[in-house]
């Protein structure tokens, strides 16, 4: 169990691909990623289709107007003024001294974010100009249906109507049920605190600063202003504008605008998304596979009604049987 | 009439080996648990960012959950269908279903970081019904409560008549035994609400622990990720329910000195071909139509573990129980039993911690020691558990108060059958 790892090469050497015409799989050289995305397709949507159409009307209306972040990754330097302003503001996250943040040597590995940071800056190779390494930032993408929000089991994580997705720290019971469904990966949680941990992750500077249409602390702390904040309607304009007016500048893809339904923080980049460890996702959000199987299961608690009913008449019948039999013995035994 | 003898409380020595061994067991793992509550889950699993569930959510939960199945598959087979011959293995079942899930609870308690939010999600003001984690927890919550109005006829009829605290307390006896009347009368009248409600349940629940993992296709193995895989849950629980209820039995009358009841498992044995080639014509069915059978000879962990779980564990076990020979001799009954035992274990953790893939994993999980010995540590305190009750209650059918084993003739004879 332990050389576990090996496997995930694995399933992206032998791309496979779906044909719709056929229904079989070829070798095709698509990633998994692909792969999956249709397998998904495929069994969820098929079966659930009505249900998908409907959540994704409701979403496009709701969140029209959300609050989102532009990021350029081209223009970011990697000074980590952000995530110095981020452990500022956070007054949650354990301190650390402003110098930390001038230490480059953290590029030498690629990093996560973890319990004491929202936010981390990786360094990538620039295949086309060595001497100018690709910085992206990355936190959470507040996604536009958010795998975290609609796994958690109290709610203590929630969709703000800007945008932000939010944590409360006294709902969560710990069960971890959020970093599990979250395709970024990005919750970290708090394994060496015994009696309170929390989930962490960005708030999307939440209580102190977007709620108020203040931009986020590290928007702001920027100085080459990679990051753009605002009506997340209006990013994507710029963006496609920015990827128009500049084709060689940016491969032509606005990561978040339809990535698992949409993110609120949206990423253009010089290089292939891969390449800077964007995961390659399909257009579905992933709670639209689990909430139409659960809300088929509970549809107004017909399904497990009819299941009591049945299984009622099926004991009341099997049982009406015996006893008839049963008299009919005891009346042949006494006349004997 | 029923063929067999009536339940009564064993009668045995309480201390012997295995139970000394038991209860070691049982002190190492609580002692990890209890490090675990001062010191956090990190100092005692090998969870990380990455791997957020681990053993104790594979074993202790989504396992417990399924290797209680017998509980709701015989109450459905005697209380439902009528079928009295199985009658002497519905409280054994049902009781290691309420143990079961009342240790599903307990190890629950080791791995939320904030356990004493546990009933947090009974609360309508933190309602979240479109998390799966939600139906399994509130279902989890109510079933053990319907478990344990099922078991308590078994309470009262020991106790009826028979309730006689010393001393002052004795104070007590009346009220006591009076009310265990008016239960008896009550439950008797309107059992047959929560034998089915119990039904209903588990297979509600034992579906959404298998939609669980569908939230997260990106970082499943394509082996083990399948919209369909709430109805794999499914049936192999209702699979699974009559092994184990044949392996307990054995385990049980082997410890007790009893006589295997082949009488009643051969013919219980008959059932499990049928459910069990049920969930294998699902899984290959959806394995082909979906083409994910491409991954079978990857070489991966994964890969190899589907082939332990499905093609060794699940396939062979249900291919032994098509022959009547394997079904009447207890033997092998016991092997194919315990075959597809493995096969359910295996296939759980492989869904909740084998298969899971996440993409920026810096190294794979396994569990850690201490991980191992809580897991064990529980299983152990159940097993403990189990025998107090069975030495107080009537639960297991014995051949004669006492009697170290019988043969079947004799008591037919004494019955008079
Ligand atoms: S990126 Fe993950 S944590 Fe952030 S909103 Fe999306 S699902 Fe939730
Ligand atoms: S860990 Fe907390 S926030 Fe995450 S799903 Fe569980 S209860 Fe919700
Ligand atoms: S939005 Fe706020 S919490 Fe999130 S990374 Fe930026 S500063 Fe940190």
């Amino acid at each position: 169990m332990s050389c576990r790892k090996d496997g995930a090469k694995n399933w992206d050497q032998q791309a496979i691909a779906f044909s719709l015409e056929t229904g079989k799989y070829h070798n095709m050289g698509i990633n998994r990623r692909d792969f999956i995305k249709q397998l998904a397709g495929i069994g969820g949507i098929a079966l659930f289709a009505k249900d998908v159409n409907v959540w994704a009307g409701e979403q496009t209306t709701t969140l029209r107007d959300s609050l989102g972040v532009l990021v350029d990754t081209t223009l970011c330097v990697g000074c980590r003024s952000c995530e110095k302003a981020c452990n500022q503001i956070n007054q949650e996250l354990p301190r650390k001294t402003p110098q930390s943040f001038n230490d480059n040597s953290v590029f030498d590995k690629k990093r996560r974010m973890a319990a004491d940071s929202y936010t981390v800056v990786n360094r990538y190779n620039n295949p086309g100009n060595s001497g100018n390494p690709v910085y992206v930032k990355f936190q959470c993408m507040h996604c536009a249906d958010p795998a975290c929000v609609s796994a958690c089991i109290v709610g203590a994580l929630t969709k703000e109507s800007n945008g932000a997705v939010k944590y409360d720290p006294w709902k969560c019971i710990g069960c971890r049920y959020c970093m599990t469904a979250c395709p970024f990966q990005v919750p970290a949680y708090e394994y060496n605190n015994a009696t309170t941990p929390q989930v962490r992750k960005c708030t999307f500077c939440f209580e102190k600063r977007t709620s108020k249409g203040k931009a986020p602390a590290c928007v702001q702390a920027c100085p080459m202003e990679v990051m753009t904040f605002g009506k997340k309607r209006e990013l994507i304009k710029i963006a496609k504008k920015r990827i128009e007016k500049y084709p060689d500048r940016y491969i032509p893809h606005l990561y978040g605008e339809h990535e698992l339904g949409g993110t609120s923080w949206l990423y253009l980049s010089s290089l292939p998304f891969e390449k800077i460890d964007f995961p390659k996702f399909g257009y579905i959000s992933t709670p639209s596979y689990t909430e139409p199987i659960q809300h088929a299961i509970f549809k107004h608690f017909i399904p497990p009604l009819t299941l009591f009913a049945v299984l009622g008449g099926f004991m009341w019948f099997l049982r009406q049987r015996k006893t008839e039999s049963k008299s009919v013995l005891n009346e042949e035994g006494q006349e004997k | 009439m029923s063929f067999h003898e009536t339940p009564t409380p064993i009668d045995k020595r309480f201390f012997t080996t295995g139970v000394k061994i038991l209860i070691a067991l049982m002190i190492t793992g609580l002692s990890f648990g209890l490090y675990r509550m001062i010191f956090g889950l990190g100092s005692t699993t090998n969870l990380t960012d990455q791997y957020p569930w681990g053993m104790w959510i594979g074993v202790d939960v989504a396992s417990g959950v399924a290797l209680a199945a017998g509980g709701f598959t015989t109450a459905f087979l005697a209380h439902i269908l009528h079928r009295e011959h199985f009658h002497a293995i519905v409280r054994p079942a049902l009781l290691t279903a309420m143990l079961g899930y009342t240790f599903v609870g307990i190890g629950l308690m080791f791995d939320l970081g904030r356990w004493y939010n546990i009933w947090h999600p009974a609360l309508p003001m933190m309602w979240q019904g479109n998390s799966v984690l939600f139906e399994v927890g509130m279902c989890v919550m109510v079933y053990l409560t319907v478990l344990y109005i099922e078991f308590l006829p078994v309470v009262t009829e020991r106790f009826i008549g028979q309730v006689n605290l010393p001393g002052m307390l004795s104070f007590f006896n009346e009220p006591i035994d009076r009310l265990l009347s008016f239960l008896d009368n009550i439950l008797g009248k309107v059992m047959f609400v929560f034998v089915i409600a119990g039904v209903v349940l588990s297979c509600l629940h034992q579906s959404s622990l298998g939609t669980l993992m569908v939230i997260s296709p990106y970082k499943m193995h394509p082996l083990y990720w399948s919209p369909l895989s709430p109805l794999f849950f499914l049936a192999s629980a209702i699979a699974v329910g009559y092994p184990m209820v044949i392996f307990e039995s054995m385990i049980a009358s082997k410890s007790f000195g009893h006589k295997t009841e082949m009488d009643i498992l051969t013919p219980l044995a008959k059932f499990i071909p049928y459910l069990l080639g049920s969930y294998i014509v699902l899984k290959i069915g959806d394995m082909i139509y979906r083409g994910t059978y491409v991954y079978l000879f990857e070489g991966s962990t994964q890969s190899r573990m589907f082939w332990l779980e499905f093609g060794i564990l699940t396939v062979v076990p249900f291919l032994m129980l098509l022959s009547s020979r394997v079904r009447s001799s207890a033997g092998w009954l016991f092997t194919a039993a315990t075959m597809y035992i493995l096969g359910v274990l295996l296939n759980r953790c492989a869904v909740f911690f084998v298969a899971y893939q996440p993409p920026f994993a810096e190294k794979a999980y396994f569990p850690a020691i201490g991980e191992f010995a809580l897991t064990i540590g529980l299983i152990a305190t159940l097993m403990l558990v189990y025998r107090v009750f069975v030495s107080i209650l009537p639960v297991i059918p014995a051949p004669e108060r006492g009697a170290i084993s019988s043969d079947n003739a004799s008591i037919r004879i004494k019955q008079g059958i």
